[in-house]
């Protein structure tokens, strides 16, 4: 079944013509019809576009197309609801969105359907990317493919569950403060959150501007190393995105990682983190120690603001992000009387609690008299985080943690503890803090019920090669990666 | 009590770009609706803004044209508020690092020159604009994102007629240094007035009153005109005025009360995250700098000075920059430069408009209008044959002095032949020389145009004067001085 591939394991198929993209992308609809409507990852899948899309890609081998030029051609990606896709739904998880379709194409959209991709499908997700369990999508919940009673993580839980479930080759994401890293690992796959203004957020709806990065879920690091090659690079659209070269991620995937020094932080191995995996992390490091990397202690001082920071810093940003779904050109509309009540009725009827609450948090922070004490002040916070990280990377390669403290919890467990929730998150966000890279990578299970452990690599800016050769140096010499849910 | 007036002015200023300030898209008046919008400037989900490059680039430009101080390091921020012509439901613009920080606007006024101080000059994006219907409404996105440069005065103004003196000091000085086209039809200017008033020698200001709303600057100055005598009487009256914003009713003329300091908007304003702070270059300052033109007032004093020309001549230089870069050009080899001004206001731009002709297509060069002053200051040509030698040279591109040569234009001044036909004149017409010699001064001029007639034109005219003064014996005890 060429959905249960790996991306490289697939190209090389497609090259041979031992497959064609038409069966690859059909195998992958076939997988979804079957195991979707329990784990309901997708929210609508254009089928018939699939298809044309597969279609063309092998009227392109035909006609000699190859994957040293269009390295995805003819592989079936799908999307998180939150980057835009012309001529297909973007609801952003939200019923504040109606029927509206994009009519423009995101930069890495473009980049993928310029590297051959097969685009497909919207992925659930918590409303505009606010929450770590996906159970805040106003649409459905998903299940978490090794648990159904268990949620997928979050915010991409869509996709990371996609992923794991093989419904597609390999997903998208977005990651404001954990939300590629912390499903991906929940769920049992790679998840690569980028250096901020690595890859171009054009198309991407924001949440939280400054902390966003769109990224990749993949079934191995060598395939996230190849999707962050396509999406990254500068973009003229986006006047955050970084003017550097893009390096060829996969070309040093090799095994190699002796002598990369390799920080502990003190501040995160500590209480609250599940005994199950703390032990997972710490084989972890022992095997990467094997492979003949040096360990070291280090210290991020300002570990214990970053959530306060982030909560401040992302819900201001989205409450002006958010303040254009208000039913006067698009989407949902709920008429009134007058402009303020229509913004209130469209605004209350569309919008879930959660995103009320950041919306309304951000508003606070924000407000006369209060911003100095604290969005300025988290702004100050956010800079002494940051320099943590670059102080830390003086004397490491690269820093290692578990992605989240506990494994995948289960459906509504959470549900009305939203500050149980934002911990989830603790040691994810301070990365999109500093703007620097992160991945996660499986690293264990738990042993009853079995569910998957995440391990994080966190890089330097720009350092996203050290942190993909030192993930795929482990990843290769372990198997957690082979390791399938039975669905 | 005697009260006096502290006024300020906040006036948003279109730029002239071709695009919009984070888009591609068309920065143009009068297009259908929803036309040249995308959706960047429509506020789709997830886009993100771009900075125009020449909408820096003019603002800069501003700052030094108005001696303001160029920040080495701007930024943008967002100013958030729900309006429906607002795609964003925040607007874009520059909170506390504006792109240029002071400056002045010097201008006449009263006779006399008056300075008002700048605060800050900031740029911002423009919203769209609503539209009533009978039973619905519309949004009209096309200005929406169009850039918008902001410029804010010190509580410099005392008065009325001075703000309104200002404002056009203001937009002259924009569109000569290619900032704005300034056109107020097409809402290009648009101003925010800050009054108050104080009994003369209080040091600290009145209530501040803010009116909004006026859509030409007659307006601004009506509306100051009826507001400040209402916030007088309101304190004669013992009355207490409050910081409030007003609105200016137009038709009505009259200001009424739109916000009270309470309802005032909390904007909540922090930084866009979408833009990088803009840190202008050395090389990109001086490409900035290079396009710093002269200001108005500054050249209309200098036409005055350096050719000597009266303060009319030297405004219509002022206003009509080709015209008057066009006298410089010739007058700087000119004897008396007022002569040039002269022929170049008085006949060039007459015929210019006539014909509907612009400089660029003039037929003769510059050196034609010296050579014919040249012919009319040495009395070669009389002023008369002047304007017949303009006219073909305007026509044909011929040099003036050719022209005399080859159709023998010259003045007579060869006083036998003027006296030739002087006899004739007087032969031919003996009552009116007798109707002279008997006192009736006005018959010379008859018979001196029946000698200019003989002559063709061509006889010097203060010659044939004198001549037949003497010939019908009245010459002589004053007849030298009152020809040049
Ligand atoms: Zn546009």
């Amino acid at each position: 079944m060429p959905n249960r591939l790996t991306i490289s394991e697939l190209t090389a198929k497609l090259g041979q013509r031992e497959v064609s993209a038409r069966e690859a992308m059909e195998s992958c609809l076939r997988r979804i019809h079957r195991t979707d409507r329990t784990i309901k990852a997708f929210l609508s899948i254009d089928e018939n576009d699939s298809v044309a899309q597969a279609d063309a890609a092998d009227e392109a081998l035909r006609h000699g197309a190859n994957h040293q030029e269009q390295p995805l051609l003819g592989v079936p990606v799908a999307v998180k609801d939150v980057i835009a896709v012309r001529n297909q739904p973007l609801n952003c998880g939200s019923k504040v969105l109606g029927h509206f379709r994009s009519p423009y194409d995101a930069t890495v959209i473009e980049k993928l359907r310029t590297a051959g991709a097969i685009v497909f499908g919207r992925l659930n997700m918590d409303e505009f990317a606010m929450g770590s369990s996906t159970e805040n999508s106003a649409f459905q919940v998903t299940q978490n493919p090794w648990d159904p009673s268990r949620i997928p993580g979050g915010s991409s839980g869509g996709s990371a569950a996609a992923v794991v479930a093989d419904d597609c080759l390999a997903a998208f994401g977005s990651d404001t403060g954990g939300s590629i890293r912390q499903p991906a690992a929940l769920c049992g796959c790679v998840g690569l959150k980028p250096t901020y203004g690595r890859v171009s957020r054009y198309g991407l709806v924001a949440y939280a501007s400054s902390l966003d990065q769109i990224g990749p879920l993949a079934k191995t690091v060598r395939d996230a190393a190849l999707l962050l090659r396509v999406i990254g690079g500068h973009d003229r659209r986006d006047s955050t995105s970084i003017p550097e070269p893009v390096p060829d991620y996969t070309a040093r995937l090799d095994g190699q990682i002796k002598g990369l020094k390799l920080g502990l932080p003190k501040e995160y191995m500590v209480g609250g983190l599940d005994p199950g995996v703390s032990q997972a992390v710490r084989a972890a490091v022992e095997q990467l120690q094997k492979l003949g990397a040096e360990v070291v202690e280090i210290s991020l001082p300002h570990t214990d603001y970053a959530i306060a920071a982030y909560y401040i810093i992302a819900t201001a940003e989205a409450s002006a992000n958010l303040a254009r779904f208000d039913g006067i050109r698009y989407g949902l509309r709920v008429d009134a009387n007058d402009p303020i009540e229509l913004y209130c009725r469209t605004r209350g009827a569309g919008f879930g609690t959660e995103v009320k609450r950041r919306i309304i948090l951000g508003t606070y922070v924000l407000s006369s008299g209060y911003y100095d004490a604290y969005y300025l002040r988290a702004q100050k916070v956010r800079t002494l985080i940051r320099q943590d990280f670059l102080n830390a990377f003086e004397k490491v390669d690269a820093i290692v943690t578990p992605t989240s403290p506990t494994a995948a919890f289960k459906i509504g467990e959470k549900s009305d503890d939203p500050l149980q929730m934002y911990l989830m998150d603790i040691f994810t966000i301070s990365a999109n803090l500093a703007g620097i890279c992160g991945l996660s990578l499986p690293c264990g299970f738990t042993k009853n019920p079995k569910l998957p452990i995440g391990l994080q690599l966190l890089g330097k800016p720009l350092g996203e090669e050290t942190i993909l050769r030192i993930a795929h140096a482990y990843e290769q010499s372990t198997s957690w990666h082979k390791e399938k849910p039975g669905l | 009590m005697d009260f006096e007036t502290v006024i300020g002015l906040e006036t948003h200023v279109q730029l002239k770009t071709k695009s919009k300030m984070w888009c591609g898209c068309a920065n143009e008046f009068g297009a259908p609706p929803n036309t040249h919008v995308c959706p960047v400037c429509l506020g789709l989900p997830g886009v993100l803004p771009v900075a125009n490059e020449e909408a820096l680039r003019l603002t800069a430009l501003t700052g030094l044209l108005l001696n303001g101080t160029i920040s080495p390091q701007a930024k943008f921020d967002r100013k958030n508020y729900f309006y429906p012509d607002m795609p964003k439901n925040y607007q874009i613009t520059q909170y506390d690092r504006p792109s240029s920080v002071g400056g002045y606007v010097d201008f006449e006024f009263a006779g006399g020159i008056t300075r008002v101080r700048l605060t800050r000059s900031h740029l911002e994006e423009d919203v769209g604009k609503n539209f009533h219907f009978e039973r619905h409404s519309g949004v009209d996105f096309n200005r929406a994102g169009v850039p918008l440069l902001e410029i804010v005065s010190e509580p410099d103004l005392k008065s009325a007629d001075m703000a309104y003196e200002y404002l056009n000091a203001l937009k002259e000085i924009l569109i000569h240094g290619g900032i704005s086209d300034c056109d107020m039809e097409k809402g290009m200017v648009r101003c925010d007035v800050n009054v108050s008033v104080r009994p003369k020698g209080v040091q600290e200001l009145g209530a501040k009153i803010e009116i909004k709303n006026m859509n030409s600057f007659s307006g601004v100055r009506r509306a100051l005109e009826y507001e400040i005598p209402r916030q007088i009487e309101v304190l004669r009256n013992g009355g207490k005025l409050t910081q409030e914003t007003r609105r200016w009713d137009d038709a009505a003329s009259v200001t009424e009360s739109m916000r009270t300091k309470e309802m005032a908007h909390d904007y909540r304003y922090f930084p866009e995250p979408d833009l990088m702070p803009f840190v202008p270059s050395k090389d990109w300052l001086e490409e900035v700098r290079r396009r710093v033109v002269e200001l108005p007032l500054a050249r209309k004093q200098r036409f005055m000075h350096d050719y000597q020309l009266p303060a009319s001549d030297a405004e219509t230089f002022k206003n009509e920059i080709r015209l008057g870069d066009y006298f410089e050009a010739t007058a700087k080899q000119a004897k008396h430069p007022k002569a040039v001004a002269n022929w170049i206001i008085n006949n060039l731009r007459a015929k210019m408009g006539e014909t509907l002709t612009s400089l660029d297509e003039l037929k003769f060069n510059p050196a034609s209008i010296l050579e014919l002053v040249e012919l009319v200051e040495s009395g070669k040509i009389s002023t008369k044959i002047a304007q017949d030698v303009f006219g073909e040279m305007f026509a044909s591109g011929e040099r003036p002095g050719a022209m005399v040569d080859r159709k023998g234009l010259a003045q007579v001044s060869d006083t036998s032949a003027i006296e030739k036909f002087c006899d004739e004149a007087i032969a031919g017409n003996p009552k009116v020389a007798d109707d002279y010699r008997a006192g009736k001064a006005a018959a010379l001029n008859f018979l001196k145009g029946q000698v200019m007639k003989l002559s063709k034109g061509k006889a010097n005219p203060s010659l044939v004067g004198e001549i037949l003064e003497r010939k019908l014996g009245r010459n002589s005890s004053n007849g030298k001085s009152v020809h040049r």
